[in-house]
């Protein structure tokens, strides 16, 4: 059964517009060493000011793609575009969130967010001005001279994310920026984050294994196949975001598009 | 390194500090370094010489008794230490002062106590390295996981069978790598403790070399005790990437 | 001592709580020391041997030395080549091993040289110093040069190259460039070990340093216990012994709890 040639193109209204599409990659193709075949000729558009989730099982590449799209590895073959142009390396108008934080374990919370500014050559009093108001918009006030050793997970995630925020990149880039926070604080993070988003105006490249969160937090949903990593296909669940979190999570779309993707997924898991 | 497209071992790296030894030797840099070359043909005829082949045997024999003690003795110690609270906030102390302390000050008055023969050596060699070995095996056992013992204990283990199939399997990476570092700690002791007895085994040939001006016969004996470390704590270091897997992080 | 034996204690979690007399970690390592100089004395006045003092007595003949600044004399006279030694060897160790964690070359260049240095017995050597420095100061610090150096190379070695490879790439991905990749994050992220490797250099040179006094160069605190030693006045030679027994103790401790305060923010709280 071959199923990576099956295209499912839900909204058929998809803008292909390359002004559209801040960020672009086109035939991604990554080997590791000659015999890992992580992506096979990947094609994809995100949508600017859209959050767009890159999902599947393990193994199918998915944080090989975020991290060739964030600069950080190179391509074997295909090139990646941001804003129209050809890109290789980590750039200002991208900025990453990672799985396990990638805090400095010697550095305050101000000091980390502001790090990103720090190595930009931001002066000291304006990164940690900055610094500040994004600890406050994350709901970090209060934490600024913590280090990270003393914050819970999610608490280290919210660090993250305002270090990424701080630098003012249009595009946010974030690998399984839950994985390693509790169940009942992921939920209030995914809640907090799109809250955030509205108002920041980012588009978000958002890697997960966790379906529910893909529905929940997606514009766009991304699947991918394993071995090597192809689209396998590309979902936009219609939910309405205008009701409050829970209606959502009991919303019918919500958990047809669950199931409609468990379905997909469970074939590659035999 | 790479040279000419061919992966060259780290090893032969060595080879350009011969080569440099040699040079300087050549050159009469330091009338003490005499060229590498003279002093591997010194060790060829040392190495069949009675009185070294005497005095080496000597130290190993001492070398052995004074491991086997230290061995037993450490691994003792770093159960105890690590199986018992009230034991580990007394000896801990101990423990890791001798095992930074300047051991080469007390032997003086370990030649005052066990003379000056073997028996001296024979103590220098537990005290250099049972502390070293006391510390790892403890860690090892104190860093086994909660959840293992507490498996153990569910499935009706008692004290014994938790001791000897349990927490001695999972500390034995460290208890290894606390043996290797024993044994190059025990090696160093033994040269130091001959340099300073000067009456036994090899510490005698040195003391007569260097009262000679025998430089290459020093350096000969020199390049012996270096190649014999290496070879001890290669051949525990093979043993210890067995079990390298499952080892805890450590420092 | 009865505190010790309280049965049907395995595990170290479940000694918690059990029943008889119940001392802090504090009191029970005064006791041990109580105990073992108490020992000392008893087994001094056995006389085991002619040659083993009192405790009482070996203490007097500490104040005295301490008194006449004889003592102090001596540490004056051990300690400079020992931090002069120590000092020189940290800069070149840390550098090269700094070089040997960024830089494949200098890997294959330094590293197996080093590893034969710290497996072997390079105290041997020592009596060699002699003919070439003499019995200065030189000497001396030669001496805990060649014992420090290894340990401090391969720790700074070990620490740069295992950087945390997600800071790494967390400052590239924020556009870091090497040299900021290098001082803001590869040697503050490599700092608690290369102080820990520093620390161990010390213990290292300090071996290196009193076998160089007892060895060559009769000076220092090296010289009172082989002097003291020759004349028979025990007591002097042992408490010269304990003196620096004492002393790299606390040193060694000192740096330790140095090393938390200023290096391992995250250690701190779990004391």
């Amino acid at each position: 059964m071959n199923k990576a040639i099956h295209m499912s193109l839900p909204d058929a209204t998809t803008p292909t517009d390359p002004s559209a599409n801040i960020v672009s990659v086109r035939g991604i193709t990554k080997f590791y060493g000659s015999d890992v075949h992580a992506l096979e000729d990947v094609n994809l558009d995100f949508p600017t000011g859209q959050m767009t989730t890159l999902l599947g099982p393990s193994g199918c590449g998915k944080t090989t793609l975020l991290k060739i799209i964030a600069g950080l590895l190179e391509t074997t073959s295909g090139e990646v575009m941001v804003k129209g142009k050809a890109v290789t390396s980590p750039g200002p108008e991208r900025a990453f969130v990672f799985q396990d934080f990638a805090l400095l374990p010697w550095a305050t919370v101000t000091r980390n967010v502001a790090f990103g500014l720090e190595l930009t050559g931001v002066p000291l009093k304006e990164r940690e001005a900055k610094a500040k108001s994004y600890i406050d918009k994350v709901g970090l006030s209060g934490f600024e001279d913590k280090y990270p050793h003393e914050l819970s997970g999610g608490v280290r995630q919210r660090v993250g994310l305002a270090r990424a925020l701080a630098v003012d990149a249009d595009v946010l880039l974030m690998d399984e920026p839950f994985s390693a926070v509790d169940e009942q604080n992921r939920r209030k993070f995914q809640e907090d984050l799109l809250h955030l988003l509205s108002v920041e105006n980012k588009t978000v490249i958002f890697v997960t294994h966790s379906i529910e969160e893909a529905v929940y937090v997606s514009d766009q949903i991304v699947l991918l196949s394993p071995r090597p990593g192809r689209i396998h296909s590309i979902i936009r669940p219609e939910l309405d975001r205008s009701s409050s979190p829970d209606d959502i999570r009991r919303d019918k779309v919500y958990l047809d598009t669950v199931e409609e993707i468990w379905g997909n997924i469970r074939e590659y898991l035999d | 390194m790479k040279v000419a497209g061919y992966e060259i071992p780290p090893v032969f790296s060595l080879l350009i500090w011969i080569g440099l030894w040699e040079v300087a030797g050549r050159m009469d840099l330091a009338f003490i370094l005499p060229p590498f070359s003279s002093v591997l043909g010194e060790l060829t005829t040392l190495i069949v010489r009675h009185d070294f082949l005497a005095a080496a045997w000597q130290t190993f024999q001492a070398f052995a008794i004074g491991m086997f003690f230290a061995i037993t003795g450490g691994i003792a110690l770093g159960f105890i230490m690590g199986t018992n609270k009230t034991a580990n906030s007394i000896l801990g102390m101990w423990v890791n002062i001798f095992a930074s302390a300047p051991l080469s000050s007390v032997v003086p008055v370990l030649m005052l106590l066990f003379g000056l023969g073997q028996l001296t050596v024979v103590v220098i060699v537990v005290l250099f390295s049972i502390w070293i070995i006391a510390l790892d095996t403890y860690a090892g056992v104190h860093h086994t996981s909660n959840s293992l013992k507490e498996m153990g204990r569910s499935f009706g283990a008692n004290k014994t069978q938790l001791l000897f199939k349990i927490l001695f399997w999972a500390a034995l990476p460290e208890i290894l790598a606390g043996v290797r570092l024993g044994l190059i700690r025990a090696v160093k002791g033994i040269v130091i403790g001959q340099l300073l007895l000067s009456v036994v085994a090899l510490g005698r040939m040195f003391r007569t070399f260097s009262d000679n001006f025998q430089f290459e016969e020093f350096w000969a004996l020199t390049l012996i005790l270096f190649v014999f470390a290496l070879l001890f704590s290669t051949l525990i270091g093979r043993l210890e990437s067995k079990v390298e897997y499952y080892a805890g992080t450590r420092d | 001592m009865t505190t010790t034996t309280s049965p049907g204690v395995v595990s170290a979690e479940s000694s918690e709580g059990t029943a008889g007399l119940k001392l802090s970690g504090l009191q029970l390592r005064l006791i041990s020391i109580v105990g073992f100089f108490l020992a000392w004395e008893i087994s001094g006045h056995v006389p085991i041997s002619p040659a083993f003092p009192t405790f009482s007595g070996t203490m007097m003949a500490m104040f005295e030395m301490i008194f006449d600044g004889s003592l102090f004399l001596a540490y004056f006279e051990t300690l400079k080549p020992l931090l002069l030694g120590v000092g020189i060897s940290a800069f070149f160790g840390v550098t090269i091993g700094v070089s040997m964690g960024l830089n494949k070359k200098s890997r294959w260049l330094w590293e197996p040289i080093f590893v034969v240095l710290q497996a072997s017995p390079v105290a041997a050597l020592i009596p060699l110093i002699t003919y070439a420095y003499g019995i200065g100061i030189t000497a001396k610090t030669v001496a805990v040069i060649i014992l420090a150096s290894p340990i401090i190379v391969l720790n700074t070695y070990k620490a740069v190259g295992n950087a945390s490879p997600v800071l790494v790439q967390m400052s590239r991905a924020f556009q870091g460039t090497r040299m900021q990749e290098i001082w803001k994050v590869i040697i503050p992220n490599a700092a608690p070990v290369i102080f820990a490797g520093l620390r161990l250099g010390v213990a290292a040179g300090f071996i290196g340093v009193i076998l160089a006094e007892l060895l060559i160069t009769p000076t220092g605190i090296g010289d009172i216990i082989s002097y003291n030693r020759s004349i028979a006045k025990y007591p002097h030679m042992y408490a010269a012994v304990l003196s620096i027994i004492v002393f790299s103790a606390v040193m060694v401790g000192m740096l330790e709890k140095a090393e938390v305060k200023y290096f391992r923010p995250e250690k701190k709280r779990g004391q």
